[in-house]
Formats: C-alpha cells, structure tokens, sequence
C-alpha cells in the first residue's frame, strides 16, 4: 500500500524538528568551543519556525494519517504548541545555566529539540507501538539530559534514579500493552476502542493498570511519584523545568488518549481510580511539600500535587468543562511552572544555592525578580486574575459537574493547604532582609525566557477568552 | 500435548516476575538493569505468543516485539553509560550507597 502524500504533508511539524536535531548536531560539531551558544540561538529559531506549520493545522479536520496510526487532530495541536513553546523557554534558560557545569554545551540543545520531537509523537501516536516507542524516545532523552553534569554527584544520581525508576517503569507498561493486545488482537487505539467491549474484565483491568504504571510515572502520579524529587533537585535546573512541563503534558496527552479512546468503550470503570489517585497525588504532594527548604525540590512536590489536580480534569472528562479544563490548566501551569523555575535558575546562578532561605530580601535586590516570582506563585495557588485561578476554576467546576463532589473538597483543601508553602517564599523574598547587597537578576535570554512566562501567566488569567475558544477546538477533536 | 498459547504465558509470567523480583530486590545498578531486560523479553514472548495464537492475519506483534527489542538496546546504552558516570565520581554501583538526595 502506498502512503498518500497528503500523510506526508501533515507530518511536517515532526520532519522539520528532525532535521532541526540533525543540523543542530553537525552545527555543533564544526563551532568552536566557546560559540557554542550559537547552536542554541539556531534551535530557537527553528523551532519558532515550527510553530508556523503547527499552527497552520489548527483548523483543519481531525483525522488519522499512515494506516491510522497518527492522530492529527486539535488535540494532538494543542500539546505540539505547548511542547515547542516550552522547549523554546527552556532552551533561552539553558544558555546561561551550564556555562561553568560542562564542556558540552552544544549537546543540550540537541537533546532538547529531540526530546520536543518525542513529546509531539507522543500527543499524536493512535497506536500501542508507536506510543511505547514515542514515550521511550522522550525518556531516553531525559535520562541523558537529568545525568547531563558528568562531574556533579548530584547529577548523576539523579540520572541514574530516573533511569531506573522509568525504564523499570516502561517495562511494566509495555508487558501490559502486550496483555492488551493479547486481548484484542489489535493495537490500533481506534480498532482496541470497537473490540475492548467483548474483552474480560479481570485481564483488561491487569493490562490497563500495568499501561497506567508507564504513563504514572511520566506524569508523576503518587504511586510512581518517587523519582520526582530527587531528580528535580540533582538534575540541572532547565532541565527539570522540562520534566514538569513538557514531558508531564506528554505523558497527559498519552493518558487522555489511551483512556479515552481505547479504554472507555470497555468494561472497566477507569473513572473510580484516577479519581482517587488525583486525591492521593494532590494531598501527598501538598503535605511533603510544606517542610522542603530547597526551592527545587519544594517545586517537585508541587508538580506531584499539580499531578493530581490535572488527573481530577481526566477523571471528570464528562460534559464540557473536564477535557477543555484540563487543557487549558496545562497551559497555564506550563508557562507559570516554567516562570518558577527560571527563577531559580536566576537566583541558583548569582547565589549559588536553591535554598528557600537564600531568596532573603530578593525584593530588594531586584525587584522585578521578586515580582514575577510572586506572580508565579500566586498563579500556582490559583489566586485570580492569574492562569491558574481559570484553570482550576474549569477544573473544580468540571469535578461538580461530573458528580465527584468529594474530590472537588479535597481539591479545595488542599489549594488552601498550598497556599501556606507558595506564601512563604513570597514572604521570605519581601518581608525578610537581604544578608547581603548585590544585584541578582539574569542574563538576557534568561531574561526573555521569564517576561514570556510571566506575560502568558497574567495573559490567560485576564483574557481568557482565545485560550478558552483554542483548547474548546482542541478537547473537541479527540474523539474521532 | 500440544503446546497452546497458555504455555507462552506461562512462561512470560514467570518471566515477568523473575524479573520484577530482581528490579526490586537488588541493590547492584547492573543487576536491576538485567531484571529491566527480563521484564521487557516477557513482554515480548507475550507479543509473539498472542500474533500467533491471536491474531495471526497481520503482523503487529511481531513488529512490536522488534521495536520493543530496538528500545532495550537503546535503554542498555544510556543506562550503562549513566552508570559509567556515576562510577568514575562515586567508585559504586550499589545503588543504597547513591542516597545523597533524599527527603
């Protein structure tokens, strides 16, 4: 059978981002070591262009390309723009944090355009096959990435802790595909979706747990949160706000659509547990992060506890607030949790340390710092006229609305439960005084990548209406 | 006897555990990786097992079980070479003893 060149045509996003890694790679080969920036410089470029095509195929009609295998859907659109922006913040704040860490600047940048290219694969794969190979393509970048500091202990702990976690992780995932398969002798999602109705319940149950193990782990659900912590706090700084966000959508993105469409015309009540694994993940999160000193790692149990919140939006998918809620919760808390991270970049670079008590006085030595800083975490709280308040405002009303009442009260508690921790580094930053003078603020991309952050921050909490039309279109076309 | 599709899943069971078994149990970085790699041959004993007894009309799980093959290597690679780094710094692959981070 020949593939039709139409298919062709609306795989461009996923070719130019290839091509982009492979230039980037030879780029960095013939550049001198110390204008390696200029590698990064190029990824930005090309992955601005790649916004263009992307963008280009948000009105088109839904439909599966290369005998049914890729979805190319608004869905699948949405999450290839949240991938691209992010891998294009988290490149601008690379570029200044790991001068004086490694020789090997260039690899980075490579590394995170490949790693954009998987999470895009992964928001579109319609098959078991491709979405095994999709999530192992963005691990092993990460895995690469997280240990990227060959000569910081705490670097290669951390890369050899999520390496294990999530390749151990990936295996329980795969043998249950292959149960899933086993089941129902296809492993197209479309074609699982027409079969699953006749399958046994007590298999499907073993496959679709063990498929949640893989796709828990990349969105740090609370039974395979563990790795998340640690490997915030040892990795370098960019590259856990890559984890949270870019390859926590991923792995929502994967989550939804194997739910949704392969497993909901099934005999499996899927809603019952997700629920009360959001209501673990949230709590659990919220309550370890409360004692943390360390910033990074504060924001680790947050992104747990965000997990959670997000898995409420999965388990009320019913109606019209639970898919678009959680979309449009994804994109404010990508930009906001980016944002916080890019100030501990800032501040981790002048300071040399990510404790909570070293951000002292931060308003006092730059302002504008402090303030962006407190803007992301009262986005984080879910204090309007910020993203996260609209965010967990579709996501609470989604929950009422799909009859989870009590996880709806948990989510509440636990907002304000967050708030205590979120709060008191905006006290610490305003209320206590500086040890000492010194200015703190970042180099400039750094700089652009926090004004982009902050600007989508307070942008989607004061005029929500585009981003409500766009992630509407987007939680329309998934199923097909 | 002939053997049947519920030999192979046996077998792949067995596998599976063995290999979690050893995931969780051991505490050598090299070792955990092994049992990684048994986890994922069950998988795929299951994969080849179920497109011959199953659906035999097309090949899915006969690519699949080659993907899944491809993707161990791949995870062989890094893996080792991860354990590579922290080897030269720390001088263990005892994974108890790489605990600076915690809590």
């Amino acid at each position: 059978m020949p593939i039709p060149i139409e298919d062709l045509w609306s795989l461009v996003p996923e070719f130019w981002l290839a091509a982009l890694g492979l230039l980037l790679v030879l780029l960095d080969l013939f550049l001198p070591g110390d204008r390696k920036r200029l590698v990064g410089w190029a990824a930005v470029v090309g992955l601005l262009l790649v916004l263009m095509p992307i963008l280009g195929m948000l009105g088109t009609p839904a439909r599966t390309v290369f005998f049914n295998t890729y979805a190319v859907d608004g869905f699948a659109v949405f999450f290839k723009i949240i991938a691209v922006v992010a891998t294009i913040l988290v490149i601008l704040s690379t570029m200044d944090a790991l001068r004086g860490h490694t020789s090997f600047e260039g690899e980075m940048y490579v590394l995170l355009t490949f790693a954009a290219l998987g999470v895009c694969l992964m928001a579109a794969s319609a098959d078991l096959i491709l979405l095994a190979l999709s999530i192992e393509f963005v691990s092993l970048s990460s895995y690469v990435m997280a240990g990227y500091f060959k000569s910081d202990l705490r670097s290669n702990e951390a890369g050899i802790k999520y390496f294990l976690f999530g390749a151990a992780s990936s295996a329980v995932m795969i043998y249950g595909f292959s149960i899933l398969y086993g089941l129902t002798g296809e492993t197209n999602l479309y074609a699982i979706a027409d079969r699953v109705r006749t399958a046994p319940q007590p298999a499907l149950v073993l496959a679709v747990g063990m498929a949640l193990a893989g796709l828990g782990f990349k969105v740090s659900m609370v039974p395979f949160h563990q790795w998340t912590p640690d490997v915030y706090e040892g990795a370098p700084t960019p590259v856990a706000a890559f984890l949270a966000v870019a390859s926590k959508a991923a792995g929502f993105a994967a989550l939804v659509r194997f739910l949704m469409v392969a497993i909901e015309p099934g005999p499996v009540d899927w809603v019952a547990p997700i629920a009360g694994l959001s209501a673990v993940s949230m709590t659990l999160g919220n309550l370890l992060a409360l004692p943390q000193r360390n910033i990074k790692r504060m924001l680790a149990y947050s992104s747990i506890s965000h997990a959670g919140f997000l898995l409420m939006g999965v388990a009320a998918h019913r109606g019209d607030f639970g898919a678009p809620g959680l979309l449009i919760y994804l994109l404010a808390y990508t930009f906001t949790n980016l944002g916080a991270f890019f100030v501990a970049i800032a501040v981790g670079g002048r300071l040399g340390s990510d404790e909570i008590p070293s951000y002292a006085g931060l308003a006092q030595r730059s302002a504008g710092l402090a303030a962006v800083m407190a803007l992301f975490m009262l986005s984080l709280t879910g204090i309007p006229p910020t993203g996260g308040f609209l965010g967990k405002f579709y996501i609470f009303g989604a929950a009422v609305n799909n009859g989870l009442l009590w996880l709806a009260v948990v989510a509440v508690i636990n907002s304000v439960v967050a708030l205590y921790y979120y709060v008191n580094v905006i006290r610490v930053m305003y209320l206590l005084p500086a040890p000492s003078g010194g200015s703190a603020s970042g180099p400039v991309p750094l700089r652009l990548a926090l004004g982009v952050a902050a600007l989508g921050t307070l942008v989607i909490g004061i005029f929500p209406q585009p981003f409500v039309t766009l992630v509407g279109a987007a939680a329309m076309l998934l199923r097909m | 006897m002939a053997l049947g599709l519920t030999h192979f899943l046996v077998v792949s069971a067995l596998l599976f555990c063995l290999g979690l078994y050893g995931v969780l149990t051991r505490r050598n970085a090299v070792a955990i990786l092994m049992g990684i790699e048994l986890m994922l041959n069950a998988a795929n004993i299951n994969l080849v097992a179920f497109n011959k007894y199953v659906a035999p009309a097309a090949l899915n799980g006969q690519v699949f079980t080659l993907v899944v093959i491809t993707l161990a290597a791949c995870e062989v690679g890094v893996g080792l070479a991860l354990v590579m780094a922290a080897y030269r710094n720390l001088e263990t692959v005892q994974v108890d003893r790489i605990n600076m981070l915690k809590w």
